[in-house]
Formats: structure tokens, C-alpha cells, sequence
């Protein structure tokens, strides 16, 4: 299918030129092809349309029920939770990146890409490690109880709202770091420099032109990590601090209503819309024009006490985001490595290497026809396609889960009715509780990861390169192989990093709507952790650790040559 | 004697790459000063020296007679009420035209403020453009913002650093001008740095012209395109060729084309014992100071043509094997390769003593 539409482009881009060829091309491609973004876009919309229609379901018991028990301490629990890492974030992820991008402080250099490797940790890893190291019965309370007497009163409850909000900010604060990082490397010292030309000193400068300047930048990071927030499902679940997801969860498997889980789900996708209304605000309300990287500018030089502030600073966090956990785990695996490693292990790592790469094979070629659609078909309508195709990032996988389970169990029902009627066939369940659900709804989740680079690939494919081509000669397959792949391989590979991992953390989708006998290794974390078997729930956590290293690296080297 | 800025032999090294090396210069009040180059020749650098970003590793930078900056200490930017219009002008994306050029008057009554933010919008002449965002501007407004921003505070001192490097060509020698009227308007004084003499001078009062980190000469137009201090000068200012000449006496060279009258060569001092009869010296001669006459008996034959609407620039080959450009009216329209008769016509002479090799 995807070498057939990719050759049905290259022959288009031969016919485009030339009146006729434009009206043949126009014929052509109105036939499908074309119709594949909003094709997409529709894939996006049936799960959000299924779980917002089932807000206006009649109620049922369970959802009564809920309303009385448990809907207030969720709105509660995730209002704390929205305020707590956004705060957090923005202070450690502004200060880190305003601190690498502008000063000159021992170690800058390295901490400025280290300093984004708390990302390849799973945040519900970096979570199960935190509460077997700090909780009370953990090594530290331990040592500490054993030093200084068994009242350890003032220790805080690590199972508590602050437990998982340090957790979350520990996690997701790169994003703010790396958004807001990005724009003061490229305004931040000038703007000191404007700013200073006015006569403000430097901290005025800072508080009065390089954060307004960055808002929109850190406004960006900080949605990132709120969306990774409202959408997690695993760190809350070990921290036992119920919100949506896990409500969703004990909905579905718990009290099996499939319903009340949705109603619960349209909930959730609320609160995602309101904030992304909110950030589209906070960005609109005035138009930033893209100001170019001025040339090489010096950071300021600190030196003495400030200098190792900043750099205890930065090591502190690095330290805590990432180096602890890595080294709890280190321990933890190798204390039960030789009795737990078995044949089950490999069969959770093929499961999940398997799942991985099919997902990522499937998001990529969407990505790649989506792009290319757009490409030849630059119109609104397309854009406004290709906006809703990608927006499924937004959505928390558990809402994907439902929405897409609903309308794939109604459409199982009605093929064997018909199966039943027509042919007086027993089908059972097709599509049901097979790869097919878990696919699409990764596919949908991930789109966006795989189109944004795959798109920025094919931006570099101006029209005049192609015309520069056709002028040689090339068209069809010859064009598409010596010209556009080359070009587009880097963004592809990258993609396709990307999803691979992403898919390979998710726990969700996998947990919700995983065939039977499907663990992986984000399962088996999940069931070793709600158990609070933490060593035996390091060793499938390396595997996704290392695993989740490799973006970061391919991220790292990619930017800071 | 008021200087306004003195730098006195100022130093500034990146490690141990010396950027701008024992760099003197005075401007008083008023003034328009340029520092022209070539790009790389540490001339951004000085005026980054001057604001305060940039430390100096030797020599004194005065404003008004106080020292800013020397080897040990550097006054920070924001006290020594400079203006400076940057490369990109760096306008405030988030702020409007009005807010832009409000921003630095931080320190004035809030009723001056409104009046001076008026004036000067007055003055840049984009009253009708206040409430507008940067981007909404063409590069014309935005420089023109960026200027009234940096002037609005009154500074003592306007540095501008390569000011229209952004705009288009046709624009460049319109706003030069109109900068220079509003900066003799607002009686700044000011230094511009830049890679285009045209800029330069259109704008400045005096130019100094760098090299390799150090003032090669600091003297008006005129006098640097006529009497070039070094052949760097005479090779960057202005078109023309060095022809091979011949000394007759102190005042009088020989070349091919004739025998030129005056002060040779132009950068030996009074003393200089050398130009005895007979010594080669290098001449520069600029398209200027030859004209095209069809009786004389010189003839050169046409290797180049570049047709510039009111005159022809020629490349000429001479009979000795030489080159010369010449600039011709352009209805003397003649083929490449064809022969015309050409006549030296200068009234002075620049020449300088051959490159030792």
C-alpha cells in the first residue's frame, strides 16, 4: 500500500506541470488519494466524538455512584496536580534553561544536553523508585530511623499529592527546559543587550524583557508537560493518587462499565480542550515575530560562589531526575536478576520490540502519506486535516482506549449480526481483542511524533528542487528514490525512533486494550509496582531506560554539535 | 578641548586572538563618526567595547572625560547612557511601535513620557504606525524604530552597528540620509559601523577606516578617497588601479600616460631621502583621472564594459601592457577590443613606495 501511493505521487508530480497535466493530476489524485488526510482526521475524531457523546448518555447506577463518591476528589486531586508541575516545571525548567543558555558556569557545556536525559526515564518509573527508596519502609527512612531514633515525624508522607507532583516535575520538566532554552539561546543575551542599552542592569532586563519575550516558548513546554500529566496513568497508579486515568481504568476493569469510563473519559478530554484553549490564548494575545539567532554572543562569566551555586544546582537536579533512579535500578535489578530473569522476559521484550516496530511502521507511512497529501494540496481544508490528524498527542491514552474500543466493539456486533444473518455464520468477535484496536489507537496517539519531523523533512523539498530534478531528467520512482527519500531518510528514521519508543513506554493503551496473553514490559511494570514488588519491577524498567536513551541521544547529537 | 568619547589605544582580545589592537579615536559633540571595514575587521567589536558588553584588555575608554572601561575595571552598560541600534534592531516583538520606543524611559516622569514617545514618533515619521507590532512593519519602519528607541532616553552616545545591512539597496541611500537629518536634529552624536562606504558617506562627519583590528585612517570623506593614507585605503575607497610611475623629482612622477605634479609619495614624510630620481613608486589612478579624447595619441585598447546608465566604466589595456579603468559619458559608446584615444587628467597624485617583497 505505501510503495503503490508513494508512486502514484511521483507520477503526479510529473503531470502537475502543464495546463492538462494539471486538470489530469486535479482528476487523479480527487480519488482518494487526497481524501487521506481528512481520512485521518476522521480516525481522530470518532474516538473523541464517541466519548464526548457519551457525557449526554443517560446515567447509569456505577455513574451515579461516582458522581457521589469519587468525582469530587478526582477534580480535586487533578486541579493540584495541573498547578503543582506547572509551577514546578516552569520554575526549575526556566531557571535551568535560562542559567545554560546565557551564563558561563563549571560544567555548562555538559549540562546543558545532561540535562535532558531525565526524559528517557518513564515518569512511573522515576515514581516506583522514589517510593521504594523514601517511603517507609525504604533504605533512607530505614538509615535514618537507625541513626536518629524511630520517630521520624517531620519526614513528609512520600505517598502524598506532594510525592507524585515532585515525581511528575522531576520528569517532565525538560520539555519546559528545552522550549525555553531554545528561545534564550537565541534572544536571551541580545535582549539582556537591548535592555541594557536602555539602562536596565541585567536583572531587570531578565524579568522585564527575556521571560515576556520567552513566554510563548515556555508557555509551549509547560503545555507539553501538562499534557504528559492529564494523559499519565502509570505514576499515579503507583502513587495510588487517583485521577482520570485511573478512574477510567477502575471503571472499565473494575466495575466493568464501559460507559461510566467514557463519561469519565469526556470529562478528562474537557479539561484537555480548556487547557489547550488556554495556551492558544496566552500565545495569540500578541504575534511574536521570529527573530533570527544573532550572531555568536558571549555568555555572561561567573565566577566563585555564584559559578558553583549554579553548578550544585544543576547537578542537584540532574542528580535526583536521573542518576538516582538509574542507580536504584542498577541495584535493584541486579539483586533479583538471576532468580526473576527468565524465558517469560524475553517473551514481554519480543512482545513489546514487536508491538513497537509494527506501530511505528504504521504511524510513519501514515505520516509520510499525510505529509505528502498536504504537500501536493496545500489548501486550508487539507491544513485543517492535517491539524486534527495530529492533534491526538492531546489526547490521554486511557480517553484513546475507551473511544476506540467503543465504536470497535459496536462495529464487532454488527459484522457477526450480519455474518449471523446473511451467511448464518458464527463469526465471534473480529476485531475485538486483536492487535488491530492497539494499532489504530497508537497510531492515533503518536501521529503527531512521527509527522512534525517527518514534516520538517519534506519542508527542505522546496517545489523548485523538484523542478530542479525534472530539469535533469528524473520523475516518477527515479525522483522519488534519488531525490525525495534521500532527503526525507533523516526525518523518517527519526520518526520512527520516536514512535518505536514512545509505543514501548505506553501503558495505557497497552494495559486497556492489549489481546489476551499480550504483556509487555510496561504491563509487567504495572502489575509488579501495584503489587509494590519494586525490584521486580527494575528489571523490565532498565529495558525501557536504555531504550528510551536513544532519542535522547539522536536528539542530543542533532543539536548540540 | 571637549571630547565626548576618547578611546585612547584600546585593546580587545578574544584569548589570546587580538581583535582590535592599540585603537585610538576622539569624537566630540555632534559628531558623526564611522567605523568602516571589511567584515572581520574587529570594527563591531569596538563599538561593543564602547556600549560596555565587550571588556578591553589595555588602554582607557573616556564619555565626557570619565574613564568607562580600562584593563581592570568596565563600567556596566546600562550607566553610561549609550543608545545603540543593533544589526537585527532587535525590536521587542510582544511590545507595540509606541511601547517599543517607550520602553528605555524608565526613568522619566510618565508625563514626559507620553510627549517624548510622541515626538520622536514625530520625528521617524511614523505617527500613523504607533499601535502597530513590529512585524507588521517593513524594514524601512523597523530601522526607524529601532533608532528612535535607542534615541529616546536623550543617550549622550548613539552607537550604530551596521544599521542597514538588512534593507534592500534602493532603500539603503534614502534612509542614510534621512538618519543623518534626524540625528543632526536631535544633536546626537553618534558612531556608525559599517562595510559600505556609500553608508558612510552619506551619514558620517568623519570615517575612520579599519583593518586587521586597528584604524588605518581617520579622516572625512574627501580626504580618504583623494589622499589615502596606505594602500589599504586607497584599495578599499573608491575604484582605480596602481600604475607603475618613475620619479623625476620630489613633486613631479613619470607614468605611462604622462607626468603627474605633486606631493610624492603621498605617505613619505618631508626627510624622506629615497625619492630620488629614477625611484619606482606605485601611482594610483581612479577612473576619474582619465578621460576619454579621441585626439590624443595615447591609444587603449577596451578589454571591459560596464554600461552604468550615465557614464561607461572602462577597463582599458595600455600600450605597455598596463590597465587602467576610465570613466567615460556613456554616448562614447565603444566595442570590446576596439581602440580609443584616452588623456591623463589629475590634478594630484597618489603614489606609494612598492611593496618590499
Amino acid at each position: 500500500m505505501k510503495g503503490e501511493a508513494l508512486n502514484s505521487t511521483g507520477n503526479n508530480t510529473t503531470t502537475r506541470y502543464g495546463f492538462s497535466g494539471f486538470l489530469a493530476s486535479t482528476y487523479r489524485t480527487s480519488s482518494g488519494w487526497r481524501l487521506f488526510p481528512f481520512l485521518v482526521a476522521a480516525l481522530v475524531l470518532i474516538p473523541v466524538g464517541t466519548v464526548i457523546s457519551s457525557f449526554f448518555a443517560p446515567a447509569s447506577d456505577i455513574w451515579q455512584h461516582l458522581v457521589e463518591t469519587t468525582l469530587a476528589s478526582l477534580l480535586i486531586n487533578t486541579f493540584w496536580l495541573v498547578l503543582g508541575v506547572a509551577s514546578g516545571t516552569v520554575l526549575l525548567g526556566v531557571s535551568l534553561a535560562w542559567f545554560t543558555a546565557v551564563c558561563e558556569f563549571p560544567g555548562r557545556k555538559f549540562f546543558s544536553w545532561a540535562l535532558l536525559l531525565p526524559l528517557a526515564i518513564p515518569a512511573y518509573v522515576t515514581a516506583f523508585v522514589a517510593l521504594g527508596l523514601f517511603d517507609y519502609i525504604g533504605p533512607v527512612q530505614t538509615a535514618l530511623r537507625a541513626w536518629l531514633g524511630p520517630d521520624l515525624f517531620w519526614f513528609p508522607n512520600v505517598r502524598g499529592r506532594l510525592g507524585v507532583i515532585i515525581v511528575m516535575i522531576l520528569a517532565f520538566y525538560p520539555y519546559v527546559y528545552l522550549l525555553a532554552r531554545n528561545a534564550f539561546l537565541t534572544q536571551g543575551r541580545r535582549s539582556l543587550e537591548v535592555a541594557q542599552s536602555l539602562g536596565f542592569n541585567r536583572t531587570q532586563g531578565f524579568f522585564r524583557l527575556a521571560l515576556p519575550m520567552a513566554r510563548p516558548w515556555i508557555a509551549g513546554g509547560v503545555m507539553l508537560a501538562l499534557m504528559e500529566t492529564l494523559a499519565d496513568f502509570g505514576t499515579v497508579a503507583v502513587f495510588n493518587y487517583d485521577t482520570f486515568t485511573t478512574a477510567i481504568y477502575k471503571a472499565w476493569f473494575g466495575m466493568f462499565s464501559l460507559t461510566a469510563a467514557s463519561q469519565l473519559a469526556s470529562l478528562l478530554i474537557v479539561i484537555v480542550f480548556v487547557m489547550m484553549v488556554v495556551e492558544q490564548q496566552f500565545r495569540s494575545r500578541m504575534r511574536y515575530a521570529e527573530t533570527r539567532q544573532s550572531a555568536r554572543v558571549n555568555r555572561i562569566p561567573l565566577a566563585g560562589w555564584r559559578a558553583w551555586l549554579l553548578a550544585g544546582f544543576a547537578s542537584g537536579t540532574l542528580f535526583f531526575a536521573f542518576l538516582l533512579p538509574i542507580a536504584q535500578l542498577s541495584i535493584w535489578t541486579a539483586s533479583v536478576f538471576t532468580q526473576d530473569f527468565d524465558e517469560r522476559y524475553l517473551q514481554f521484550l519480543w512482545h513489546s520490540l514487536l508491538l513497537s516496530a509494527f506501530a511505528a511502521l504504521l504511524t510513519c507511512s501514515v505520516a509520510l502519506l499525510v505529509v505528502y497529501a498536504a504537500r501536493r494540496h496545500p489548501d486550508w481544508a487539507t491544513r485543517a486535516a492535517v491539524r486534527i490528524a495530529t492533534i491526538g498527542y492531546a489526547l490521554p491514552g486511557a480517553v484513546l482506549a475507551v473511544g476506540i474500543f467503543i465504536p470497535v466493539a459496536w462495529l464487532d456486533n454488527w459484522l457477526s449480526e450480519i455474518a449471523l444473518q446473511l451467511f448464518n455464520i458464527e463469526t465471534g468477535l473480529l476485531i475485538q481483542g486483536t492487535l488491530f484496536t492497539m494499532l489504530i489507537a497508537y497510531m492515533t496517539r503518536f501521529l503527531a511524533v512521527s509527522h512534525s519531523p517527518i514534516d520538517s523533512a519534506m519542508q527542505r523539498i522546496t517545489s523548485s528542487i523538484d523542478e530542479a530534478a525534472m530539469g535533469l531528467g528524473l520523475n516518477g520512482w527515479a525522483m522519488l528514490q534519488r531525490v525525495h527519500l534521500p532527503i526525507l531518510k533523516g526525518g523518517i528514521f527519526t520518526a520512527a525512533t520516536l514512535v518505536f519508543v514512545d509505543v514501548m513506554k505506553e501503558m495505557p493503551i497497552t494495559l486497556m486494550t492489549r489481546p489476551f496473553g499480550w504483556d509487555t514490559l510496561a504491563v509487567r511494570i504495572f502489575e509488579m509496582t501495584s503489587e509494590g514488588a519494586w525490584e521486580q519491577a527494575a528489571l523490565p524498567a532498565v529495558v525501557l531506560v536504555l531504550a528510551g536513551l536513544l532519542p535522547i541521544i539522536l536528539f542530543v547529537r542533532q543539536t548540540e554539535k | 578641548m571637549n571630547a565626548l568619547l576618547e578611546l585612547k589605544n584600546i585593546q580587545h582580545a578574544y584569548g589570546k586572538q587580538v581583535v582590535v589592537n592599540d585603537l585610538s579615536l576622539t569624537l566630540k559633540k555632534g559628531e558623526i563618526g564611522c567605523l568602516l571595514g571589511p567584515s572581520g575587521c574587529g570594527k563591531t567589536t569596538v563599538l561593543r567595547c564602547i556600549a560596555g558588553f565587550e571588556p578591553i584588555s589595555a588602554g582607557e575608554i573616556l564619555l565626557n572625560g570619565v574613564v568607562v572601561s580600562n584593563a581592570n575595571s568596565c563600567f556596566p552598560p546600562e550607566q553610561r547612557h549609550i543608545g545603540m541600534v543593533f544589526q537585527d534592531y532587535a525590536l521587542f516583538p510582544h511590545l507595540t511601535v509606541a511601547a517599543n520606543i517607550d520602553f528605555g524611559l524608565h526613568r522619566m516622569p510618565k508625563i514626559e513620557r507620553a510627549s517624548r514617545v510622541a515626538e520622536l514618533l514625530q520625528t521617524v515619521g511614523l505617527v500613523d504606525a504607533s499601535s502597530r507590532y513590529p512585524h507588521e512593519l517593513s524594514g524601512g519602519q523597523q530601522q526607524r524604530v529601532a533608532l528612535a528607541r535607542a534615541l529616546a532616553p536623550r543617550p549622550d552616545l548613539l552607537l550604530l552597528d551596521e544599521p542597514f545591512s538588512n534593507l534592500d539597496v534602493s532603500l539603503r541611500e534614502r534612509l542614510s540620509l534621512e538618519i543623518r537629518d534626524i540625528l543632526k536634529s536631535q544633536n546626537a552624536t553618534a558612531i556608525l559601523v559599517t562595510h559600505d562606504q556609500d553608508e558612510a558617506f552619506a551619514i558620517a562627519d568623519e570615517i575612520g577606516v579599519m583593518h586587521h583590528g586597528e584604524i588605518q585612517q581617520w579622516d572625512t570623506a574627501y580626504n580618504l578617497y583623494h589622499k589615502p593614507a596606505n594602500r589599504f585605503v586607497a584599495n578599499f575607497i573608491g575604484q582605480g588601479v596602481f600604475l607603475l610611475g618613475r620619479m623625476l623629482d620630489s613633486h613631479h612622477v613619470e607614468i605611462e600616460l604622462g607626468v603627474l605634479a605633486g606631493d610624492i609619495p603621498h605617505e613619505c614624510t618631508a626627510d624622506c631621502h629615497l625619492c630620488r630620481e629614477g625611484y619606482p613608486v606605485d601611482v594610483l589612478i581612479r577612473p576619474d583621472d582619465i578621460v576619454h579624447d579621441d585626439a590624443s595619441s595615447i591609444q587603449a585598447t577596451v578589454v571591459h564594459k560596464a554600461f552604468r546608465g550615465a557614464d561607461i566604466l572602462y577597463t582599458l589595456r595600455l600600450p605597455r601592457g598596463g590597465t587602467a579603468l576610465s570613466l567615460v559619458p556613456s554616448h562614447h559608446n565603444h566595442a570590446i577590443g576596439e581602440k580609443i584615444g584616452i588623456r591623463l587628467e589629475a590634478d594630484h597624485v597618489v603614489a606609494f613606495r612598492q611593496p618590499e617583497t
